[in-house]
């Protein structure tokens, strides 16, 4: 989902910007050295490709109809630095010319879909795919890419404030299980189709092939999206839950005293603590996974 | 027609990375202010053959152009000797205008912006399209586009020019123009073409691919009669009644 | 078409068209995070910030009605949180919700109906975007047009052949997904036909500016009293 400007609270667009830019800047100089400079036009070609399968209507059940969003068609097809930064530019081009998505909250869209969305494909086929299984790999990554994206643009919009009842939640939750369904569908179909075609357009990334950590930490990024779902949505429930667990005493401590100034200054905004522990969390997830993603590759080849 | 020639082509063999022999032993020559039509079927290499002229694609064997070996040295300098003009306009304009596309070739030769536009105008008003320098190039009509690209090709002042089937989609006002606006080039001209009308009305010779060589040479008129190479087929019936008369 | 319209008013000129694409970049973000960043809107300043909008828009020449119909565009998913936060008891967000979020677009097609998109791109450049991101946002532009169009011909050649209403249910997910398949392999191909065409024109890897920027004096002047105006409203209300 594409969020608009005027939803999302100066904390999370500025910070999430503060945290996408240098990420697409380091991604365009890496795609910049990796590919030959006179390339570069290529993925610009492949990204209105994408932007273009977007509009094609897919007939589900019951007169819907679903849509390729195409983060993971493209990390397998053209690798995880390239995809991201096409979708960085597809998201720029949608915001800028169609008014699809606000300017600044690029930097939230751009973490969701062109980061999140990308990392996640990557991962799941990573840590899934094993010869054999690897069409779960493959599925696993499309609906991951989906779900993992609206995930955090449901958290980001809470932890902004922004009013979403439980029911509201688990409908939106639901629809973007859907989503994420059909897009592993879709997925797994085109690649086949790809590869029918010309397999050297094909570029799955090296499967690490540890099914169980792939699990874990998919697992864990599920459970930590979710939790912060639900902490953003439902505040009083997480004060509730802590009040039970006994843990509310600490946690006051821990969340009062480094950001006491903040909950002073922005009165109007109680909720900031939380949402900064929250997407301090998590961050941390993330960060956790591409850590030992790559600490696992390093081990692989040495 | 004496002297070196333009454009020289030795035993050239290419075969694409999945294997399939796309060129199997292709010599050729070009010689100053001629222009040669290139016939065969789809599939036959002309393409292929013509991205060797100017480097996109190396293979083995010898290609000379002006003298010079296609090696990669010497890339920078033969782009500017060939023109290559490709078939879909729309995979060769991709400036945002028209007037910045023409303008493309003599900006990345180094040439400054000033000088490189007062050549894309001149340019542009050889072709005719003066006009159009500050739309984009999507929204004109195939004739209009194939013109611009050309337009685009002639700027850099090339010696030869290569063009891959340079009258599809051409409307036949549009294909007219095109054929009169080249026939006024001084260039050397290798076209590959299904076009038998715009070869007999710009090439001196001819010569037919098939499986990836050359296995015939001679009068545009002659390959046509003998490979059936006329798409009208009125045409040739009454060619061949009046030869029987 | 929506693009065509921004199109077609970001062709026209006049003083604000004329202006560096930075500046009109820099207040426009300036506007944005004035907005995004501040408390709730009182209609004071809603009003004023309306009223600044309409002002450059009439400025530059452009159809007012036209503009704020189209700002219009963000009204549904907008009014639908700001329903939900209404329902919830805090309709004071709801409201802000609406109307930071059509000021915003407001802006944003300011922005973009007074500058043509390859002057907007060669700003942003200048701005400090990475080169190799606006190379590939400019071709995103360039092709995207062209490659739609092919997707309404295949959707328009399989529709005339029932596959898109009276196809077994089993093949309705293969029509689109062949679709899918065959405008990647036509893409690609195209992206390394275009490849070859800049290579063949001497390509190296930059592309030159067309014009040049030149921030001049009336962009400075008009850069300033812009942003002092959006300053102004922002905190003295």
């Amino acid at each position: 989902m594409h969020i608009p400007d005027g939803f999302l609270s100066t904390p999370i667009w500025a910070g999430l910007g503060a945290a996408s830019l240098p990420a697409v800047g380091v991604l365009a100089r890496r795609v910049q050295r990796e590919l030959a400079e006179s390339a570069v036009p290529r993925l610009g070609v492949m990204g209105a490709f994408v932007f273009a399968a977007q509009m094609i209507n897919f007939p589900l059940a019951a007169g819907t109809s679903g849509h390729l969003v195409g983060s993971a068609l493209l990390t397998y097809t053209l690798g995880p630095a390239s995809a991201a930064l096409v979708m960085s530019a597809v998201l720029i081009l949608q915001a800028l010319v169609f008014q699809d998505g606000g300017i600044l909250a690029l930097g939230a869209n751009i973490f969701n879909m062109a980061l999140g969305g990308v990392l996640a494909a990557h991962l799941s086929y990573q840590y899934l795919a094993r010869s054999g299984i690897r069409g779960v790999g493959i599925f696993a990554g499309g609906a991951l890419s989906v779900f993992v994206a609206g995930a955090l643009a449901l958290a980001e919009l809470g932890l902004s404030g922004v009013r979403i009842p439980t029911a509201i939640l688990g409908v939106s939750l639901s629809l973007l299980a859907l989503n994420g369904l059909v897009e592993g569908a879709l997925t797994l179909l085109l690649l086949r189709l790809l590869e029918g075609l010309n397999p050297r357009w094909v570029q799955m990334p090296e499967a690490v092939s540890r099914p169980a950590l792939g699990i874990l930490l998919i697992g864990g990024v599920l459970l930590v999206t979710g939790g912060v779902l639900v902490a953003s949505t439902a505040p009083d429930s997480l004060e509730w839950l802590a009040e039970e667990i006994g843990l509310a005493e600490r946690a006051r401590n821990l969340l009062e005293t480094p950001l006491a100034d903040y909950q002073a200054r922005f009165i109007a905004w109680p909720w900031l603590a939380q949402a900064a522990a929250g997407l301090a969390g998590l961050a941390a997830a993330f960060a956790a996974s591409v850590a030992i993603g790559r600490a696992l590759a390093r081990r692989r080849r040495g | 027609m004496s002297g070196e020639p333009l454009i020289e082509v030795v035993n050239l063999r290419f075969r694409y990375d999945d294997g399939t022999v796309a060129l199997n032993g292709v010599d050729f020559r070009l010689f100053d202010s001629e222009t040669v039509a290139l016939f065969g079927p789809n599939g036959s290499g002309k393409t292929t053959f013509a991205l060797h002229l100017n480097g996109l694609l190396r293979g083995e064997g010898e290609v000379r152009i002006c003298g010079l070996r296609v090696d990669k040295n010497s890339l920078a300098t033969i782009r500017r000797k060939v023109g290559l003009l490709f078939q879909d306009p729309d995979e060769q304009l991709f400036m945002p205008s028209v007037l910045e596309d023409v303008a493309f070739g003599p900006l990345s030769a180094g040439v400054p912006p000033e000088e490189a536009f007062r050549r894309a105008r001149e340019a542009l008003a050889q072709v005719g399209m003066a006009h159009a320098s500050e739309r984009a190039p999507y929204h004109l009509s195939a004739g209009e586009k194939r013109r611009v690209a050309l337009a685009g090709v002639l700027v850099v002042e090339p010696e030869v020019l290569v063009l891959d089937e340079p009258t599809t989609y051409l409307d036949p006002p549009a294909h007219r123009d095109l054929v009169a606006l080249l026939g006024r080039l001084p260039q050397a001209k290798v076209i590959a073409t299904h076009d038998a009308d715009l070869a007999r009305a710009l090439a001196d010779r001819a010569v037919f691919f098939e499986h990836g060589r050359i296995v015939a040479e001679g009068p545009v008129e002659e390959l046509i009669e003998r490979f059936g190479w006329d798409a009208c087929v009125a045409r040739r019936r009454r060619t061949s009644a009046g030869q029987d008369s | 078409m929506h693009h065509v319209v921004l199109e077609q008013w970001a062709r026209r000129t006049g003083p604000v068209h004329a202006l560096d694409p930075r500046v009109k970049l820099g207040v426009t973000l300036l506007f944005l995070i004035a907005i995004a960043a501040g408390p709730p809107l009182s209609v004071a300043q809603f009003a004023a910030y309306a009223g600044l909008l309409a002002g450059v828009v009439l400025a530059a020449g452009l159809p007012l009605g036209g503009v704020a119909l189209r700002a219009g565009i963000v009204l549904p998913l907008a009014g639908a949180f700001a329903a939900v936060s209404w329902l919830a008891g805090d309709s004071h967000r709801g409201l802000t919700i609406l109307l930071k979020s059509y000021l915003s677009v407001f802006a944003a097609l300011t922005l973009v109906g007074t500058t043509p998109v390859a002057r907007l791109f060669l700003g942003l450049k200048r701005l400090g975007v990475p080169a190799s991101l606006v190379l590939v946002v400019q071709f995103v532009y360039r092709y995207l047009f062209v490659i739609s169009e092919q997707v309404q011909h295949m959707r328009l050649a399989a529709k005339s052949r029932g596959a898109l209403e009276r196809a077994p249910r089993r093949y309705r997910l293969m029509v689109p997904a062949g679709a899918i398949a065959v405008l990647f392999a036509r893409s690609y191909r195209r992206a390394e036909a275009v490849h070859h065409a800049m290579l063949a024109r001497g390509f190296t890897g930059q592309i030159e500016a067309a014009t040049p920027l030149r921030l001049g004096a009336a962009d400075l002047v008009a850069g300033g009293a812009a942003a002092g105006v959006v300053l102004a409203v922002r905190f003295a209300f």
